[in-house]
């Protein structure tokens, strides 16, 4: 259905260059995963908090107050160097199971955040202070971790059935 | 430079590389292992020297911040090790014949030693770095020399994928 719209993409002089080039499609890909791995650590380091196993020395609300700039300013990052890659590639990416896999999962993991900030932290002003949090905040963090973990595995499968520079 | 090759020629025809290249999903999943270690310690080092930047979280003492973030960095080392060192049984020329192996290895130390330099004198005395201007300036000068390293050494591992010494 995109077909037409990938294959513009593609076509588009930047991609074009990407694909081309030697150098271009390494160098994004380094950016990239550097932005991911903060994006994955710093949502990792709220879920644990939320799970009750760091930082608990200090409010829930303290610790996202803290990490989450960092997570969306490393998430822009990821989300441009993606896009980069993605555009390279664009037909063959869309078809690729792993990625489309990969992007229901990153929406997925949005929605979850959602749903929590919310719905689930409501009356959170004495628990986030608390060293342990209600079981909602807990399947949180673990519902979170789990998606975060198959979406850098998903990412790491793209790279070994598409070969992005043949 | 013989004695490597035929050292990587033994390790390749070892029973354990063999089975690991010859099950297709155990080098993707050791790599994604390996990228969520990956990000523990970037985003733990961030924070870290973002904290002795004096960016953001200001009304954290230092020592304290320490506390919660460099556990991450000392317990990701050992499995990240152990994780990189499965890779490289299953391709060893990939990465022992690289040069930018080599070059992410010297980088790892030096970081190791840059985060143990900033850890040293905070166990004695919790407000060290923060005690004199002197102080301040030096420990920005280790997270100015910290950052850039663990972002190479990031860096150097994706570029093990792409330089190969041929």
């Amino acid at each position: 259905m995109f077909d037409p719209f990938w294959q513009l993409l593609q076509d588009s002089r930047i991609a074009t260059a990407i694909r081309e080039g030697e150098l271009l499609f390494p160098w994004i890909e380094c950016f990239h995963v550097l932005a991911l791995s903060v994006v994955v650590g710093s949502i990792a380091f709220v879920d644990l908090r939320l799970i009750g196993v760091a930082a608990r020395d200090r409010s829930v609300a303290q610790t996202t107050r803290s990490v989450l700039p960092v997570t969306w300013s490393a998430f822009i990052a990821a989300v441009i160097t993606g896009g980069l890659l993605f555009s390279s590639n664009a037909t063959m990416y869309a078809h690729n199971i792993y990625f489309q896999v990969k992007i229901g999962l990153i929406v997925a993991a949005g929605a979850n955040m959602s749903l929590y900030h919310l719905f689930l932290d409501r009356g959170s002003e004495l628990w986030t202070t608390a060293e342990r949090t209600p079981l909602r905040a807990r399947l949180t963090g673990v519902v979170s971790l789990g998606l975060w973990v198959t979406i850098v595995a998903c990412g790491r499968w793209i790279g070994f059935t598409i070969n992005a520079l043949s | 430079m013989h004695a490597l090759d035929s050292f990587c020629g033994w390790l390749q025809q070892t029973a354990a590389s063999q089975a690991i290249q010859t099950t297709d999903w155990a080098v993707p999943a050791v790599q994604t292992v390996h990228i969520l270690l990956v990000a523990a310690v970037a985003t733990s080092a961030l924070m870290l020297d973002m904290r002795l930047l004096g960016i953001g979280a200001r009304d954290q003492a230092l020592a304290v911040m320490w506390r919660r973030y460099v556990p991450f960095i000392w317990w990701s080392l050992p499995f990240l090790l152990a994780t990189g060192a499965i890779l490289i049984v299953a391709e060893p020329a990939r990465a022992l014949q690289s040069p930018v192996f080599l070059l992410k290895m010297i980088l790892l130390l030096a970081a190791v030693v840059i985060t143990l330099i900033c850890q040293v004198p905070l166990r004695k005395d919790p407000s060290y770095w923060e005690s004199t201007g002197a102080r301040r300036r030096t420990a920005k000068l280790v997270a100015l020399t910290s950052l850039p390293l663990w972002i190479a050494i990031i860096f150097a591992g994706r570029w093990i994928a792409y330089l190969q010494a041929s």
